[in-house]
């Protein structure tokens, strides 16, 4: 009982960042109707430049608020001079240059900073707190009050905020938001921003734990938060939460077994399928009707 | 002269020019190979190249003709690998033999290719029901799951995190196999899609419902062609079973699918030649930058490998370079050259 109330707090826990970079893919995907598969490197960037300000002044606050900013330039610029020229071209030649960018950030990555592995120790954090029989570590309840206060931030801002409602505007119609006066260019502009914020703290809550940095950090977080966020519904926001975390707690329960344990991933990705063979649009995904 | 150039335009050779090609390098190849005048390097490009054309072009049929974009490709390969892997291992060690035979290869490359089609139905299955990126992301976590599979099954199965050891085949000779299955796979596919087959592969591709209303079996296409590309991908990854020692599965990860649509997707969708042309070209330009960049200038290879990438899907693609595109392209290059050049002499004729 103790394993499964463990495996089951880790889970939300590690569902909570997948739920992070989830909602980066989902809000670019809604709005900007793309799979960015750079996303998961934006990650490794971010925790590139962690390692770097973590060089320069060991704290891991200024060092968290500089991948921040790093990343949303990044973003940025990587939406302004590989996407936008190709707004309006066929959706495969978007994906392919995606793929070429995160070829091109893993590269320069490994170009920069070498193959060999690097360590930023300051951001780990190590202990537990007890409570009863349970315990659980000081990195789990980080994460899940980072993801529930990022989330609460995010939701209100994408309901209230003028410029969120544009985003939601535009991810509905771009052609009517832009007729109703909607700057659609720096709406997506914007969009790709926040989710690159979002990927610097999801590399800082995944350092925390292990600090360990390579140029493939993003990588397979990347693909699986993509996956939660299908299973979600793409273009939802609140369906990327929901997918994160259910993929986060399959993850830690699957682990737990030790005769499944080596097949988590197979778990994992089958669990997508089988989601999406009954509800093709995904959980809160809405499903829209073919018409001729 | 004339005779020659008369020969290339006749409608027969220009319809079947890919096969003559690729049966003409498995010749000169061939017999440069079995005479000694081919250096094991140039053996390996050759093998490689091969491999690449059978997975584009296979790729292709799904991506190009059916409209289905799969990022699994390289676990149909995968399973086909292991699978033709592991018969040609037993059959081999049960005729007491140390290199595997060419009887033992073609019963190595069909039983991959058998079981990488069954997989296909499988992955068709789902297909049905799905379109665009979210049938992307099942064939991409297709993909994953038989890497993690195989990776984990017992050790006496596939060998776990060692790998599954392989049999050799005489290097000498491997490539014109690889070219001889990119071949059948050529013939396949051309024939299929100049067929009635083909139109209405086609027509489900520009649209679905009005290819249901002219009464084309939805169901029965799709998952056609997805049998019919993962059973050349299970041959391509038997193929590529023999040009490795030790057979690991982190070879086949999704990174590998993405490279072989990027050669589909430069090749022109919908176009096979193009295809295999890419591939060729894809995998030669990476073998000499692997070459030519050789100590610290190694690492160079991806960045400059991925800046021509996107450069070239821009170029090709971006709305706001149309104008660029109509005045600089290889079309007005070549009248540019040829402008140039007929000033001095005549103008050769164009062969193609």
């Amino acid at each position: 009982m103790i394993n499964f109330l463990t495996a089951l707090i880790n889970g939300l826990s590690s569902g909570g960042t997948y739920a992070i970079i989830a909602i980066g893919y989902t809000m670019v995907y809604g709005i900007a109707k793309m799979l960015n598969f750079a996303h998961g490197d934006i990650i490794m960037v971010g925790g590139y430049a962690m390692f770097s300000t973590l060089m320069l002044m060991g704290h891991p606050i200024p060092a968290l608020a500089v991948a921040v900013v790093f990343c949303v330039i990044l973003g940025v610029c990587v939406e302004r001079f590989a996407y936008r020229p190709l707004r309006g071209a066929s959706p495969l030649a978007v994906l392919i240059t995606a793929i070429g960018v995160s070829m091109l950030l893993q590269s320069v990555a490994q170009v920069v900073f070498g193959t060999a592995p690097k360590m930023p120790t300051q951001l780990q954090i190590a202990g537990a707190v007890n409570i009863g029989k349970l315990a659980i570590n000081k990195s789990t309840i980080l994460t899940l009050s980072v993801t529930v206060v990022l989330m609460v931030v995010l939701t209100l801002f994408v309901k209230r905020s003028k410029i969120g409602r544009a985003m939601v505007a535009v991810s509905e119609d771009r052609g009517a938001a832009q007729l109703m006066g909607i700057n659609t260019n720096a709406i997506i502009a914007i969009t790709f921003g926040i989710g690159s914020a979002l990927a610097a703290v999801a590399a800082y809550l995944m350092l925390m734990k292990a600090p360990s940095l390579t140029n493939t950090l993003g990588a397979m977080p990347g693909i699986k938060a993509f996956t939660a966020a299908v299973i979600g519904g793409i273009g939802s926001i609140p369906g990327a939460m929901l997918g994160g975390i259910l993929l986060g707690i399959i993850e830690c329960l699957a682990l737990s077994v030790p005769v499944l344990a080596p097949f988590t991933e197979a778990i994992e990705f089958a669990v997508l399928i089988v989601i999406l063979l009954v509800k093709p649009a995904g959980l809160l995904g809405k499903a829209r009707r073919e018409k001729v | 002269m004339s005779m020659i150039t008369g020969f290339f335009k006749k409608p027969f050779v220009r319809k079947y020019a890919n096969y003559f090609v690729v049966l003409l390098a498995m010749l000169v190849f061939g017999v440069l190979s079995m005479t000694g005048n081919l250096k094991m390097g140039t053996q390996f490009l050759l093998e490689q190249i091969a491999i690449a054309m059978l997975l584009a072009v296979s790729l292709g049929m799904v991506v190009g003709f059916l409209g289905e974009l799969s990022l699994g490709h390289a676990g149909f390969m995968c399973v086909g690998a292991f699978l033709g892997g592991k018969v040609s291992a037993v059959l081999t060690e049960a005729m007491g033999a140390t290199q595997s035979s060419i009887p033992i290869l073609l019963l190595s490359l069909l039983a991959g290719g058998a079981v990488a089609a069954v997989f296909g139905v499988i992955i068709g299955l789902p297909a049905l029901r799905l379109r665009g990126d979210y049938l992307a992301i099942v064939t991409l976590a297709f993909g994953e799951i038989v890497r993690n599979v195989i990776m984990n099954l017992p050790e006496s199965w596939f060998g776990k995190t060692l790998g599954l050891e392989t049999p050799r085949f005489d290097r000498k000779y491997l490539f014109v196999i690889a070219l001889f299955a990119f071949l059948a796979c050529l013939i396949v596919t051309q024939n299929l899609i100049h067929s009635k087959h083909g139109r209405a592969i086609i027509a489900i591709k520009d649209n679905e419902i009005a290819a249901r209303a002219m009464g084309v079996d939805i169901t029965k296409y799709k998952l056609f062609v997805f049998t019919v590309s993962s059973f050349f991908a299970g041959v391509a990854g038997v193929l590529s079973s023999y040009t490795q020692s030790r057979l690991q599965t982190t070879t086949f990860d999704y990174n590998y699918s993405i490279e072989i649509l990027v050669m589909v997707v430069l090749g022109g969708m919908g176009s096979i030649n193009g295809s295999a042309l890419a591939a060729a070209l894809i995998t030669f330009i990476n073998h000499k930058l692997q070459t030519v960049l050789t100590g610290n200038l190694a690492v160079l290879q991806n960045v400059i490998y991925s800046l021509i990438l996107i450069l070239i899907v821009i170029y090709r693609n971006a709305p706001g370079l149309k104008n660029f595109r109509e005045k600089y392209n290889f079309a007005t290059l070549g009248a540019a050259l040829k402008r140039r050049f007929a000033k001095k002499k005549e103008v050769p004729d164009d062969e193609q």
